[in-house]
């Protein structure tokens, strides 16, 4: 996820004097990460401290001369360089106090722009196409200039690109509505004519933004229309050196919203692999206004973060380490970005933010494939579940469910829950409980997409729906299980009873409450499947065989079987401990007491085996058991000391527990002499000398 | 595959002798061990912990310190004499008397000019370092009590001398003390008792850290001579004390058998100022560590349990591989039992004396697993002991049992054994030819007719043996020039056409025994042979490599075999790569010509070569499941190496001629049993 901090102004920019629209020539990296090189459009340079956003030196040329190109820094030979008047090259160091005085050559071209690399050599370009290297033009200021473009051909955008030591310098041009990109590179000089290639009907492109990425230059460009394209080229040139104008591919790889106006200009700039941000287009939910900076993230298609910027936007944007340097309005703003390692769910927001505001947050579901012929796409589904009736809507999520392509559903799933959770909210006529549980047996819902479902139902007494949640579900909080138990808990048996519920569970707990005394009755029904309908009237059989049990324990279940089938669906629910048990103190001491009676019914149960016979898909186990009841006593230890109600059932777990420590510690000594009988069986000791017969396959 | 019938012999009381001091040198990446009875090894540090060379040891001579000094090793002792070895022969080269009473410490300068030495008078005495001796320069102040441990600075100017109750700093150039540190001594009941400075460190900065009998690592600052920070480590004592080369990492040995390790790190992270702190603390020893040395990837510690212990530093380890696994030496890394194989004897060799035993026999057939009657019990038909102070260097009894010989640092004696049933005697054979007079390794021939002996000369010297006495007939050498046969593993085949003898260089030479030269040469490896072996049909030279490799040399060809270039090509399986252990015997057994049969400390293997190699996939020990699987679907599912681990602590296996194996264990537990008992400690509420 990427973030857009707090930005701050470095500097006014000056009134347009000229009619090129343009406040600021450019914004070049200083001497190090810290400095930039700031120059305006009308007559000086200026070097600013970013982090303190102070100008550290400033320099400006005579009345008359006009800077022509943005200057750069040489870092090898720490002088900054500059073009004024279209031929004169000058160059100063931070010491120079009069630009005048600093050196100065007159070349013979008109130079477009020098283009500097850290720790390389500034290269000169020239309008004509030509490039030169500083030190080599200024060696012999007034050789001859070659011409490498067509007359009326004009360079619209350039740059250099280094890495490993290798320069590249890319521009593009324009020629009769023809864009070529031109890639010259060094060593040995090569220059390569690419036409840029793109579907017919589209203008010229606006912005470039070029990357270099292990050995290929990543080049993105910008058109009117709001397609980002892509084109990768080789670092290294391909040693064919083929002439002529070879065609560049590229493919699409993010197509912005654009809004009703028409756009006039705009700019992106590459700020990592998979981010880009984009000023000058409008925001996809803020309607007209198109003074945002945005991040996209172009491999899920989806807007990372936003920032407004006031006043006028000049479709300018540069990023150096970490900083985005966006003039607009009477100032140039910087704003510190970070882009974090993108994944899916952070695209997609199912990862937690922690500074995330929700005004600034959109998702947006890109069509790739549109052709895929969907009764509704989402957004129409989202549009219709904020106005239409509950049938209409349970409808309609059917039919989306039903029809969406598996990949798409994953994401929509989520937004149209929300979508259905938040109307719910706000409309208190409105509980499609079908279309939730149609949307939770996708199975592409988890807690954290849709958080507030669980709560939904919790206030809807919507049993049914929690109980596929907690199976469906596997991250839900300790805070929100707890607050289930409570409401479970405090929901009276009969009014539990008429709710349905899934039938699995409860012939669990059918069985479970019966099991003993058919244990007891007969033997034949040990393994077999006992039909529901022919329980009732076994389950209040007084069973005196409980008196003979020298423990005469308590096994009457003391909740219904629906609030029993939910209550195991909590104890199966995974938790840690530290956290659940701050919140198991919430509970009240009726709660309290009536869950521990349950638990001790649960855990008198399974000591005698009694679950072993029952088939049921979910089930608590034994440990999970154990373990909520010693979190229960740990979260209520002095009330169950002090409360009279809990006495009874304290003395009948402890005396129970006693009992069965009593045996393990019989089995203990029963494993030891196992033990000691399986060691002595595999020494056999020999003693000092043996003859014996082995025998090797 | 086959049965065999295996005597299993735990009879053999080899002890190990406890660890008194190590040395380690970085630059060749030998370790020295100098162990309580005065035997000196060296280990390969780079050759997966090779046992390279095993200088016997002397009675009454209790070595308290070892010091590598370039690539000479130097030992000094409570006799007060200061001992150079020659580690080219295997012996001691000679021994300056420090006249200063017993010797506890001894450490040699950084610039290899001089070596100190700590004595019981008190003194600190310094030695120069010459080409081919060491002389006495001169003392330091005397000191009013023993100088147990010393350590220089690593300028050479100045040297920290551990005492009782203090150390002193001497000025090397003046021979004064420059500053005297007072070690407290224990609270409560050991107030009365001495601090004993067992260990100092001298570091570059000018720390001094000291290990005493209070159980304190304590660091002290050489300028003001003030403690600067004190570790308690145990409540037993400090007993040695090793850093690493860079001075960043330090252990500390326990009497508790503990290792602790400090390290020099930056408290708060990325912060310059750095501490000694304790990190890490490793118990691999039952007994007291007597001796520890840092080296670069491990941490090397032994001590009274015998044992030589190298633990890895995982955090300096750059890749993790069977080369730095936790590494435990308990036995030597040559053969200490050697075989009649006709007549069933085993000659047992201790360090004073030599056993020879006859074999028990047994009756009726068993199945595979069972052990079967033993009609008649193992005899012992002679205890030898050796004349004079040295211990034995190495043994034989020839493949009939007729004669033994063994061979100490000064001389060499040959018996003749009568035995008429019952009744065993022996008779020394006098005049032996001058060139036996020691020799470092030696071997029967296998018609027993000849005793090869590998001298400390450059050669193999032949030597015919008959009813009436011994005749030298000649000697063997290398083509090349003047090389030592340190090291050696000598071996005959059965019809006396060649042998073939390894040296420490691990060159490993072949030579024809009718024309009694020099045949060729087998190409050197990076590691040291461990074992070898001389086909008697197929005259292939078999040998066993201490990184585990394996290579089989046609000597008729002069080139490695196809089955050995396979096994280069295929590799070897992963787990007989790790094994830690090298193999100590090559064997093949006539009735089955394509086996060979090897064994380490832990296992015994016959390779059919035969038979497929196993790849990294295939199941490597597969014996368990090949038992399972019926008949006729075992051959499918076999492969070359068929593993027997039903032995373990394996000293020797020997092959006899009536196809029934030997193998002497010996039980770590038997082992540990008969040490002394360790320090007793605490243990919950007992």
């Amino acid at each position: 996820m990427a973030t857009l901090y707090e930005g701050y102004t470095l500097c006014g920019v000056g009134p347009v004097q000229n009619s090129s629209n343009i406040g600021i020539l450019g914004v070049e990296q200083g001497r190090d990460i810290d400095y930039v090189l700031v120059t305006d459009s009308s007559r000086s340079i200026t070097v600013y401290k970013v982090s303190d956003q102070k100008p550290t030196g400033s320099w400006s040329v005579k009345q008359g001369q006009i800077i022509s190109c943005p200057a750069v820094f040489n870092t090898q030979s720490q002088e900054y360089v500059v073009v004024t008047d279209d031929r004169v090259v000058r160059v100063w160091k931070e010491d120079d106090v009069n630009l005048e005085k600093a050196f100065k050559a007159t070349v013979s071209a008109d130079v477009l722009r020098v283009l500097s690399a850290t720790d390389s050599e500034p290269v000169v370009l020239f309008c004509c196409g030509a490039v030169r290297f500083l030190d080599s033009l200024l060696a012999s200021p007034q050789q001859p200039i070659e011409d490498v473009l067509t007359e009326d051909e004009i360079i619209r955008w350039s740059t250099i690109v280094k890495a490993e030591h290798q320069l590249v310098v890319l521009f593009s041009t324009e020629q009769r509505g023809e864009h070529c990109l031109y890639v010259q590179r060094f060593n040995p000089n090569t220059l390569v004519k690419h036409r840029i290639e793109t579907e017919p009907g589209l203008s010229a492109p606006i912005s470039f933004s070029a990357t270099c990425r292990g050995s290929n230059i990543h080049l993105l460009y910008l058109y009117l229309n709001g397609s980002v394209y892509e084109s990768v080229l080789p670092f290294r040139s391909s040693s064919t050196g083929a002439e002529g104008v070879q065609a560049l591919s590229c493919s699409l790889c993010l197509s912005l919203p654009l809004g009703e106006e028409k756009l006039m200009s705009g700019a992106a700039v590459v700020l990592d692999e998979a981010h880009v941000a984009v000023i000058g287009f409008p925001h996809p939910s803020a309607g007209a206004c198109k003074d945002y900076l945005c991040i996209w993230n172009t491999h899920f298609q989806t807007l990372q973060a936003s920032k407004e910027m006031a006043g006028r936007i000049y479709s300018q944007l540069w990023c150096y380490s970490g900083k985005l340097y966006v003039p607009h309005g009477k100032m140039l703003s910087v704003i510190p970005f970070d882009c974090q390692k993108s994944s899916l769910a952070a695209a997609m927001g199912k990862l937690k933010q922690t500074s995330r505001s929700g005004k600034d947050f959109s998702v947006e579901i890109w069509n790739i494939c549109p052709n895929v012929k969907s009764a509704l796409t989402v957004d129409q589904l989202v549009e219709h579940i904020k106005t239409s009736a509950v049938e209409d809507v349970q409808a309609e999520v059917g039919e989306f469910i039903r029809r969406a392509p598996q990949a798409d559903l994953q994401l929509a799933a989520g937004r149209v829950a929300l979508e259905l959770v938040s109307r719910s909210q706000t409309d208190a006529n409105f509980y499609p409980q079908c279309a939730f549980l149609q949307l939770l047996e996708t199975r592409y819902l988890c807690y954290s997409v849709c958080p507030e479902l669980l709560s939904l139902a919790m206030v809807k007494k919507d049993f049914h729906l929690c109980q596929i949640a907690f199976q469906i579900f596997s991250d839900i909080p300790e805070a929100v299980t707890c607050a289930c138990l409570k409401a479970i808990l405090s929901t009276p048996d009969l009014e539990m009873e008429t709710v349905n519920l899934d039938t699995d569970s409860v012939i669990f707990m059918k069985e479970l409450t019966q099991a003993h005394s058919r244990s007891d009755e007969e033997g034949g029904q040990l393994n077999g499947f006992c039909p529901p309908a022919l329980e009732s009237d076994v389950s209040d059989t007084p069973s005196n065989k409980l008196q003979r049990d020298p423990l005469s324990l308590d096994m009457s279940c003391p909740v219904g079987l629906h609030k029993g089938a939910l209550l195991n669906e909590v104890l199966q629910t995974a938790y840690s401990d530290r956290s659940l048990l701050p919140h198991l103190k919430d509970l009240t001491v009726p709660q309290v007491i009536v869950f521990l009676q349950y638990l001790r019914f649960l855990y008198f149960k399974y000591s005698h085996d009694a679950h072993k016979q029952i088939r049921a898909l979910r089930t608590p186990s034994i440990s999970q058991i154990i373990d909520w009841v010693c979190l229960l006593l740990d979260a209520h230890f002095t009330v169950l000391a002090v409360a009279p109600e809990a006495k009874r059932l304290v003395f009948d777990l402890h005396k129970f527990v006693r009992s069965q420590v009593k045996l393990y510690a019989e089995l203990g000594k029963i494993e030891g002499s196992l033990q000691v009988l399986k060691n002595s069986k595999q020494s056999e000791d020999f003693g000092m000398y043996a003859i014996q017969v082995i025998e090797l396959f | 595959m086959g049965e065999f019938k295996v005597h299993r012999v735990r009879f053999f009381d080899y002890m190990p002798s406890g660890i008194r001091a190590l040395a380690f040198n970085r630059d060749i990446e030998r370790i020295a061990v100098a162990r309580m009875d005065g035997s000196v090894e060296v280990f390969h540090c780079s050759d997966r912990f090779f046992q390279e060379k095993i200088i016997p040891g002397r009675e009454q001579c209790g070595i308290e310190g070892l010091s590598w000094v370039g690539e000479r090793l130097f030992s000094a002792g409570l006799n007060g004499g200061i001992t150079e070895y020659d580690l080219t022969n295997q012996k001691v080269k000679y021994t300056v008397d420090a006249y200063g009473g017993p010797i506890w410490t001894i450490a040699g300068n950084q610039q290899g000019t001089h070596l100190a030495v700590g004595c019981e008078d008190g003194t600190v005495k310094l030695f120069e370092v010459n080409e081919d001796k060491i002389q006495f320069e001169r003392n330091l102040d005397r000191q009013k009590s023993r100088i147990i441990s010393l350590s220089w600075h690593p300028s050479g100017s100045k040297i920290a001398a551990g005492m009782m109750d203090m150390i002193q700093i001497f000025n090397v150039e003046t021979g004064h003390s420059v500053h005297r540190l007072l070690a407290d001594r224990g609270v409560g009941t050991s107030r009365s008792k001495e601090c004993v400075v067992w260990s100092v460190v001298y570091l570059s900065d000018g720390t001094i850290i000291s290990g005493d009998s209070v159980g304190m690592v304590k660091l002290w600052d050489d300028q003001t001579g003030t403690l600067i920070k004190s570790h308690n480590v145990t409540k037993c004592d400090v007993l040695a004390l090793s850093v690493s080369q860079n001075e960043d990492s330090l252990v500390a040995g326990t009497s508790e058998g503990t290792v602790v390790q400090f390290q020099f790190i930056s408290m708060v992270l990325g912060k310059d100022d750095k501490e000694w702190v304790r990190t890490r603390t490793f118990k691999n020893h039952t007994h007291d560590i007597r001796a520890v040395a840092e080296i670069t990837t491990a941490v090397v510690s032994g001590g009274m349990d015998a044992q030589l212990v190298v633990r890895p530093l995982l955090d300096k380890v750059e890749v993790r591989s069977a080369a730095s696994a936790l590494r435990k030496i308990h036995f030597p890394h040559r053969r200490l039992v050697s075989c009649a194989r006709k007549s069933g004897l085993m000659l047992f060799q201790y360090p004073g004396h030599l056993e020879l035993w006859r074999l028990g026999e047994s009756e009726g057939k068993g199945m595979p697993g069972s052990s079967l009657f033993v009609k008649r019990n193992p005899e012992k038909l002679l205890h030898l002991k050796v004349k004079g102070e040295d211990h034995i260097r190495c043994s034989a009894v020839s493949p009939c049992g007729e004669w033994i010989v063994y061979s100490t640092a000064s001389s060499l004696r040959l018996y003749r054994l009568h035995c008429d049933n019952n009744n065993v005697s022996i008779t020394k054979i006098s005049k032996l030819p001058m060139v036996l007079s020691s020799a470092n390794q030696l071997c029967f021939s296998s018609d027993s007719s000849h005793l090869f002996s590998a001298s400390t000369q450059s050669s193999v010297h032949l030597v015919s043996l008959s009813q009436s006495g011994c005749k030298f007939v000649g000697t063997l050498k290398p083509k090349s020039g003047e090389r030592t046969i340190g090291f050696g593993v000598l071996h005959i085949i059965e019809d006396g056409k060649w042998l073939a003898s390894a040296n420490s260089d691990h060159e490993v030479h072949i030579y024809n025994l009718q024309t009694r030269k020099a045949h060729c040469t087998v190409p050197v490896y990076s590691s040291a042979v461990t074992a070898m072996g001389i086909h008697p049909t197929t005259n292939c030279l078999f040998m066993m490599y201490a990184d585990q490799q394996m290579c089989e040399y046609s000597i008729e060809q002069k080139q490695y075999t196809d089955w050995s270039r396979m096994v280069q090509r295929k590799g070897l399986h992963r787990f007989w790569m790790e094994r830690d252990t090298p193999c100590l015997n090559v064997m093949f057994n006539p009735q089955h010509p394509s086996h060979v049969i090897l064994h380490d400390t832990y296992m015994l293997c016959i390779i059919d070569q035969s038979l497929p190699l196993p790849d990294d996939k295939t199941q490597f020990y597969n014996q368990l499941t090949l038992k399972s699987l019926p008949e006729e679907q075992r051959k499918s599912h076999s492969h070359a190496f068929k593993v027997c681990k039903t032995f373990k602590d394996i000293l020797c296996v020997e092959l006899m001629s009536d196809q029934s194996l030997v193998v002497v264990e010996r039980p770590l537990e038997d082992v540990a049993s008969q040490l002394p008992a360790p320090i007793k400690q605490k243990k919950f509420a007992t």
